[in-house]
């Protein structure tokens, strides 16, 4: 295959996004603005309590109110229901999944759950019939730690028998393991917890059902990642014919993996729509988005390495409890899996891996993807663990890693767990970020400062990260049991008038498909990115995608475009050859016309084939007419974007403050179609994994109470609280894909948040701190001080 | 986000709004900025069945020189005393406080006068007034009259103001070259404090007030008295909390906001006595 060494033309250009203007302006639809007449109001009866008994409901207090159109409780919807809530992820054959229905029926498992709804002619008059409807629920205890969930003290689904969901391995040379632990020379144990974040998109989810009048047809509009997937699943779970649901996606103010799902809201609306015969429509509280919006992350960590006297990894063993929540949703069991590949990081080790996942539910809301999705927790426990087995070993974090990185020449290199990493210079990345933080220099004003008394001490922090993306292969999908393909397909069309209409299954959220793509197709075609179109997010106008997550749309969906660029040229050639009278093999195209070798005067224009194709007056004999090309693309590997991040801190010790001094991101995603793009996701991502870092928590109450319901309590940060930070990359264009590029959308949030807890260790670890729990508040960081004060009895 | 039904009234004058008021009674509330209870009666945490808009009341937003001290309307917005050249002068600390509110959308929109009614012991400006020794100027349906910052904080959201009461004016004396410091700790820039202190010094005298450290703002009058009584800075710091209350929330137990306290009494102490 040929791959582009470096970008060329319109490709690598910093080109502005074409989505921005509406979007700046206030003026870009999204499902909340969509003027649909004559729609209902759902609003949604949620639990108070974590886990409970539903005795009785009663709807006639709402019913009595003005503008009430119709209350119902659980019981009453249940025969609208097919099938329960899709969970498309068995990740293994005993894998236990409790039956779940979009509005509870006997049980309560999370506060949010939904206990009953109202249709109502306004959203106040359905908000008002919320406080009148009357739910009797006997309370049960609430299941809020990992731990105490496997226990089974208290289960929580009575017809599963345990908390216990699955038990996933990866064994890879369990007798090597044992023998690499029982001659290391280091080795280190430690424990981390992943804390539950919340997805907090701009524009909060959002649904509207249209049924046709006849016929059966219904349209749902949704703010979701995926209008494709929805179709299937909402077709399978209602029971409705899949040719007579029509999924829209407008525009939609992000996702972050919150949106890849299927949920209880989607399906009400079309169902209440067609029991009724009118539209429906919901649009969510922030307060319900932090209660009925999956959450992300939520796993204890222990990981162990095992190392040779030079530090030298030699093994590593990792065991995870992970938390699904009250029950699975789309993905939410597949999450941890997708970080299994990653616990080796971006080390050389032999094949000595012995990983085990065990998940569990709780009385908390459900758990699923969330940007990085299983591959952040991975390379957090991997890079964590690194720092404290250099810290074990006295050596230089940087050193210890330069000994481990897979070598430039080793790819590409096939790692123990049967993946083969496509290509990759850790090297040249980590010393890339090293120059940027002038690290000797640092570490010498790390020395002058961190003197014994010293309150404000510095700390600097490495993550160098391995990113598995793309999602995917979709015969390795199988193999992991995942009930779908991981292709993606695209058309492109070019009009009459030399017009270019692509047609897309990727399905934008604020990533600017629109862009990019017209980009790639004006490269290929030798047209201006003006003169492309990109049609998106609606089934009945791209009726084949598997939509957007898992950084997989440029190099999926990407790919999959410029593939049907380049069978559009293959027709163009054959009508071009024709016209001009010569073979197809004397003919080059570029810069948008075909020529004939050795003969410039003899040239035809994409533009004159494009209309030859139309009118179809003069093709070869057989040619269909109109040019136009179907591509779908499904890849032979994931994408193996990587980077080094570095991170600066100087942490007040009276205070547990930390400030972040520096942040440096070197990522390597191949090929950049639109630097400007690129740099946004990582702007983005980084931010996002400081927050995981420094702010973010979901707070439980020992009885199930999210105390961090609101944006006052949730904290998520905003521009005043973070660095400017500076973005350089190494460029290794992927092998495996004709533009030669790598993912970038979650190689951010992948890489950060580890930098900035190792420089948070690294800045008080001769004060006898190993750990500090995420997020690392000044209250988390003033405690780990004082504990570790207490414990070494010393004075700082 | 969809408050509970209510009435909304417009008043044109503060005479017309108390007359408003005590026409509804105690169902009834002001709305200045609305940066504090809009957001509650989206929660529907409050349900008032009135509104009483008082925002276009124009002859209550001022800052003016009173002589000894500087008079400014209930109404003033944050931003106009961050950016105030009178009280840059003669009280840069209220100035610098109030650049600390929430965020410039808040600031630009909340206002003095609403922020000291809603007398939330996590707001920067209830303190920042009570350390100057404010007066507050209140007017009701029989007159105006004068309570001082240290009688008006009653308990939680809890002041001296009668439901037919309406604060106009808040007084705080000039203090032209005092040294001052104000310190708030947050975890985002633009939340409130896990723990403020607003602090002045001046001629042996001076005012410590301290930020979410009780139900109420809390005066830390023994900081002051051990100063006056030739403490040393951290002797005095260590004082902090001999008036406070704290509390444990999500972001301070309180053997955290208690220590952290006394270090923010101990910086405030000494930026206030190095300027």
């Amino acid at each position: 295959m040929t791959v582009l060494d470096q970008p060329t033309g319109v490709i690598g250009t910093r080109r502005l996004r074409r989505e921005d203007p509406a979007l700046l302006t206030g003026e870009a639809r999204y499902t909340n603005d969509l003027v649909i007449p004559g729609a209902l109001h759902l609003a949604v009866v949620r639990s108070p309590y974590a886990h409970a008994r539903i005795r009785s409901v009663d709807v006639s207090g709402a019913l009595a109110l003005p503008g009430v159109v119709a209350a119902y409780a659980g019981a009453d919807l249940a025969d609208l229901w097919a099938a329960p809530m899709p969970c498309a992820w068995p990740v293994t054959d005993d894998m236990k999944n409790p039956a779940h229905y979009p509005v509870a029926i006997d049980k309560v498992c999370y506060v949010g759950d939904a206990v009953a709804v109202v249709l109502a002619t306004s959203d106040t008059a359905a908000r008002d019939a919320l406080d009148a409807v009357s739910v009797d629920y006997e309370a049960l205890p609430a299941v809020v730690d990992l731990e105490d969930a496997l226990s089974d003290r208290v289960i929580i689904h009575d017809e599963l028998g345990t908390n216990r969901s699955y038990t996933w391995d990866l064994k890879v040379g369990e007798d090597d393991v044992a023998a690499a632990f029982a001659s290391a020379a280091y080795t280190v144990s430690e424990r981390y917890v992943q804390q539950r974040l919340i997805p907090m998109a701009m524009e909060p989810r959002a649904v509207a059902a249209v049924p046709q009048p006849f016929g059966g047809d219904v349209t749902l509009y949704s703010s979701t990642q995926v209008p494709h997937i929805l179709k299937v699943m909402a077709a399978l779970t209602l029971g409705i014919p899949e040719h007579q649901m029509r999924v829209v996606a407008p525009s939609v103010g992000g996702g972050f993996g919150s949106k890849l799902n299927v949920y209880a809201e989607e399906l009400l609306c079309v169902a209440l729509s067609r029991k009724h015969a009118v539209p429906v429509r919901w649009v969510e509280e922030r307060t319900e988005n932090t209660q009925a919006t999956i959450h992300g992350r939520g796993q204890i960590q222990h990981i162990e390495l095992a190392a040779d006297a030079t530090g030298r990894l030699t093994a590593v063993r990792v065991r995870l409890l992970a938390d699904m929540g009250a029950y699975l949703q789309l993905v939410t069991p597949g999450i941890p899996l997708l970080g299994a590949f990653l616990y080796a990081g971006v080390y050389d080790i032999p094949a000595a891996y012995d990983f085990s996942c065990t998940a569990v539910f709780t009385t908390m809301t459900p758990t699923d993807a969330y940007r990085g999705a299983g591959r952040p927790e991975a390379t957090y426990a991997i890079e964590r663990a690194m720092d404290a087995l250099a810290q074990t070993m006295g050596v230089d974090p940087l050193e210890l890693r330069k000994r481990n990185f897979i070598k430039a020449e080793q790819f590409p290199y096939t790692a123990f767990s049967g993946l083969t990493y496509d290509s990759g210079d850790h090297l040249a990345a980590a010393e890339l970020a090293a120059r940027h933080v002038d690290y000797d220099a640092l570490r010498a004003r790390q020395r002058a400062q961190n003197v014994p008394g010293a309150t404000k001490r510095l700390g600097v922090g490495i993550s160098s990260y391995f990113e598995m993306c793309g999602l995917a292969p979709s015969r390795v999908l199988a193999s992991l049991n995942y009930s779908a393909g991981g292709w993606e397909a695209a058309t492109v069309r070019v009009l009459p008038t030399n017009k270019i209409q692509v047609v897309t299954g990727a399905s934008p959220h604020g990533q600017g498909h629109e862009t990019s793509w017209s980009m790639i197709v004006a490269d290929r075609l030798g047209v201006s990115p003006d003169d492309v179109d990109v049609l998106h997010s609606d089934t009945a106008i791209s009726p084949l995608g598997l939509d957007t997550y898992g950084s997989r749309s440029l190099v999926v969906g990407g790919v999959a475009i410029t593939m049907a660029c380049d069978k559009v040229i293959d027709k163009a050639k054959k009508i071009a050859a024709h016209q001009l009278e010569c073979s197809e093999d004397d003919l080059e195209f570029a810069q948008g016309t075909f020529t004939v070798s050795g003969s410039p005067d003899r040239a035809m224009p994409l533009a004159a084939v494009a209309f030859e194709a139309f009118t179809a007056h003069n093709l070869p004999d057989g040619l269909e007419p109109n040019l136009e090309a179907h591509v779908t693309y499904d890849p032979p590997n994931f994408s193996w974007p990587f980077g080094t991040h570095m991170c600066v801190v100087e942490v007040d010790t009276e205070t547990g403050r930390v400030d972040l001094v520096q942040y440096v991101a070197v990522d390597d995603c191949g090929n950049q179609i639109n630097p400007l793009i690129v740099e946004g996701q990582v702007h983005g991502g980084v931010v996002q994994g400081i927050a995981q870092a420094l702010f973010e928590e979901a707070v439980y109450d020992a009885d199930g109470n999210l105390r961090t319901s609101t944006l006052a309590e949730y904290l998520v940060p905003s521009a005043a609280d973070v660095p400017s930070i500076i973005t350089d990359h190494t460029i290794t264009p992927s092998p495996t894909n004709p533009l030669g590029v790598k993912g970038v959308g979650e190689a951010g949030t992948i890489g950060s948040t580890p930098a900035v807890m190792n420089a948070i260790v690294d800045a008080l670890a001769d004060l006898g701190v190993r750990n500090v729990p995420m997020p690392a508040s000044p209250l988390n960081v003033w405690s780990a001080l004082q504990s570790a004060r207490s414990t070494s009895g010393g004075s700082q | 986000v969809i408050p509970a039904a209510f009435d909304y009234k417009r008043a044109s004058s503060a005479a017309e709004a108390i007359a408003l008021v005590s026409e509804y009674g105690e169902d009834a509330k002001f709305l200045a900025g609305g940066h504090s209870l809009l957001p509650l009666m989206k929660l529907r945490l409050a349900q008032p069945s009135v509104l009483v808009d008082i925002g276009r009341v124009a002859d209550l937003s001022y800052i003016r020189d009173g002589g000894d001290h500087i008079a400014i309307g209930a109404l003033t917005r944050h931003m106009d005393v961050e950016t105030s050249p009178i009280l840059a002068e003669h009280s840069p600390l209220l100035a610098h406080a109030a650049g600390h509110v929430g965020d410039p959308q808040v600031r630009h929109r909340g206002t003095i006068g609403g922020s000291i009614a809603h007398a939330d012991p996590a707001s920067d400006l209830p303190a920042t007034t009570l350390a100057l020794g404010a007066t507050y100027v209140v007017q009701g349906p029989g007159g105006t009259r004068e309570i001082a910052a240290a009688d008006f904080y009653r308990g939680f959201l809890e002041s001296a103001l009668e439901p037919d009461e309406m604060l106009t004016e808040i007084r705080v004396p000039k203090m032209t070259g005092a040294g001052w410091s104000f310190q708030k700790f947050n975890r985002r820039a633009q939340d409130w404090a896990i723990v403020g202190v607003a602090a002045w010094r001046a001629n042996g005298s001076s005012g410590v007030a301290l930020v979410n450290m009780g139900s109420t703002p809390i005066l830390a009058s023994s900081v002051s008295s051990a100063l006056a009584s030739g403490a040393s800075l951290a002797e005095a710091a260590e004082l902090a909390v001999a008036e406070a209350e704290p509390q444990a929330d999500l972001n301070a137990s309180v053997e955290y906001r208690t220590h952290l306290a006394k270090v923010l009494v101990r910086r405030a102490l000494e930026e206030a006595s190095a300027s």
